[in-house]
């Protein structure tokens, strides 16, 4: 049910990205393409009333493997997060200078090339 | 020994960072740093031949055969990309040294292509399916900055295309990796491969078909392949050498054929797809290439069709087939990047990239009109060229795995690959010089030499395919894909 949910965000995100005009949709677009892949990941580690992933010495490991969420996808997430910080900013600044030079946000004015 | 794997990725890295720093008011370091970078990383590839190893980052050794950190592997599909890589990074940056005097800050370019050539050493290297997500990301971002980097009309519209549709495949990608961790439990190749065994659950063919598609886009199958022609020929003449030459075979079709093979496992339904997307490339590429004006994008289309043979090499699944399409792969490089500074030379010498408007250019441009016409010959696979061994190894191939249709299917590619180079020889370099034509003169040295050393590859490369160095080079690398989850114990041990 969460995953068809994830999946549905997904795929709001891919037809935005292909059917929209404006260069600013497209961004937002692609950054609720990434967060749907985000949250499926975190959702894969995560468990009901799980503990913190942090070993602290008290609780002995077998416990701590049955109860704790999983580490892992929360590390990828910081890092696809970062990634996509990147994108995105790399995709404003482009659009801005696109700006700049056609004056307009419109992608079907931006057509100098031909496909 | 193995200690040498991480400076392949360090090395670039570190140039990335410290270039901007020093060399922002003096072109000329940047020049010697962003050389000496890519030559010290063709020096340490070339030392790492016929070598193989795993270096566990951080000291992370495996525990009872389960992977805990991150690898680096170098086997030897892996030291084939990287003197791939290495060979044309550093031809490329002795090329931009004289080309780029008609750009601006030199400082940022090499910064940014020595960023893209560490994400291509990763992913190359790496053993590890979420660190090669990081890697293929590292290379994109610094591609999609290098095709705007004229910041021109063009440039810009480009780019924002290649950036949009890089981005959705980066996406499916990932979302591919998430699957396969839900599947299997851990993102290390090896240990993928030895968890997954024979899956047949459905969500395992999810994950399959978002590989496919978002390598796909990276490496420009059609009908993935829109974005190529406009951020290939947008970008300047090194960079889309770059991105013609090793970009999209190292996060496209390498990475690709890594997954498939060594950690989710091939089939023969997925060979097949990758056969049907390569014999569609092929043609689809060239028919779309014989109607171009503009040079650059002509040899664009051309990228697309070639890339359709290294996969249809692939999709054949034979030893003899992947061999084939990984030398194809390595001659592609060389010759392809070797049109695109020719491109780049005819630019520099007279503004333009219609070939219509040029003609004549063989007597005002002789070495770029030779090397140029022996490129031209190796990539439409006129003997003795090194174009012609590989697609004569794919075909043979192709005819021995009793695929006559895609035998046949590569011969027509072949020949009407030759018709459009006929035509783009013709219009440029024989007919009478026109307007544009009249002021050329040749370009620098440097670029010439860059030049010339490329098309000395040309000729000489199809003595790789001497039976011997064949079974040591190509065949073992086709062997260690083609071996699929022999990979895990080579790296985990049984």
């Amino acid at each position: 049910m969460h995953y068809a949910l994830c999946l549905t965000l997904f795929m709001v995100g891919l037809y935005g990205v292909l059917m929209k005009r404006n260069l600013i949709k497209i961004i937002i677009s692609l950054v609720i393409l990434e967060s749907a892949v985000n949250l499926f990941l975190i959702m894969l580690g995560y468990r009901a009333k799980g503990i913190a992933p942090i070993m602290d010495g008290t609780i002995p490991p077998d416990t701590f493997v049955r109860n704790s969420v999983d580490p892992i996808p929360q590390a990828l997430v910081l890092t696809s997060i970062v990634i996509g910080v990147g994108v995105t900013a790399m995709t404003v600044a482009i659009a801005l200078r696109l700006y700049e030079r056609y004056g307009t946000y419109d992608i079907q004015e931006i057509r100098r090339l031909r496909g | 020994m193995m200690q040498i794997l991480p400076l392949f990725v360090a090395i670039p890295l570190a140039a990335g960072f410290i270039i901007p720093l020093v060399g922002r008011k003096n072109p000329r370091l940047c020049d010697a740093l962003g050389n000496a970078t890519t030559l010290a990383l063709l020096l340490m590839a070339i030392s790492v031949i016929g070598k193989s190893g795993v270096y566990w980052v951080g000291g992370w050794l495996p525990k009872a055969g389960v992977p805990l950190g991150i690898n680096l592997v170098l086997d030897s599909t892996s030291v084939l990309m990287l003197l791939t890589i290495t060979g044309i990074s550093f031809m490329v940056t002795l090329y931009s040294i004289q080309y780029m005097d008609k750009y601006t800050a030199r400082s940022r370019f090499y910064s940014l292509f020595s960023l893209m050539v560490a994400g291509m050493i990763g992913v190359a290297l790496t053993g590890d399916l979420f660190n090669l997500y990081v890697f293929l990301e590292i290379a994109s971002i610094a591609s999609y900055a290098l095709v705007a980097f004229g910041c021109q009309h063009e440039e810009l519209e480009a780019s924002f295309r290649y950036l949009v549709l890089g981005s959705v495949s980066s996406a499916l990608i990932l979302l591919g990796i998430a699957i396969v961790y839900a599947l299997t439990g851990t993102l290390n190749m090896a240990q993928i491969s030895k968890v997954i065994g024979v899956s047949s659950k459905p969500l395992f063919y999810f994950a399959v078909a978002l590989f496919i598609s978002g390598f796909g886009l990276k490496a420009a199958l059609v009908p993935f392949h829109t974005w190529l022609p406009d951020a290939h020929p947008a970008a300047p003449a090194p960079i889309s050498a770059m991105l013609s030459g090793v970009l999209i075979k190292t996060i496209g079709i390498y990475a690709m054929a890594r997954v498939l093979f060594n950690a989710v496992g091939m089939t023969p339904l997925f060979l097949s797809v990758l056969l049907f997307l390569g014999a569609l490339s092929i043609m689809v590429g060239v028919l779309l290439a014989l109607g171009q004006d503009d040079m650059k994008r002509t040899l664009a289309y051309h990228s697309i069709s070639q890339m359709g043979y290294v996969v249809l090499g692939i999709g054949l699944g034979t030893r003899l087939g992947i061999a084939a399409a990984l030398f194809h792969l390595m001659n592609h490089a060389v010759f392809k990047t070797l049109l695109f500074l020719n491109a780049g030379s005819i630019e520099y010498a007279t503004g333009t990239r219609d070939y219509n408007k040029m003609g004549g250019l063989r007597e005002k441009m002789p070495v770029t009109g030779a090397t140029s016409l022996i490129a031209s010959m190796s990539i439409s696979g006129i003997p003795p060229f090194n174009g012609f061994w590989s697609k004569l190894f794919i075909i043979v191939a192709a005819v021995q795995a009793e695929k006559y249709g895609y035998a046949a299917w590569a011969v027509i590619g072949s020949i009407l690959t030759l018709a459009s180079f006929t035509k783009l020889q013709k219009r440029a370099f024989y007919e009478e010089p026109k307007e544009a034509a009249q002021v050329a003169k040749e370009v620098p040295v440097l670029m010439q030499a860059s030049m010339i050393g490329l098309a000395l590859l040309c000729v000489f490369m199809g003595v790789l395919w001497i039976p011997q160095i064949r079974d040591s080079f190509f065949m073992a690398a086709a062997k260690a894909l083609q071996e699929g989850f022999v990979y895990a114990t080579h790296i985990l041990g049984e």
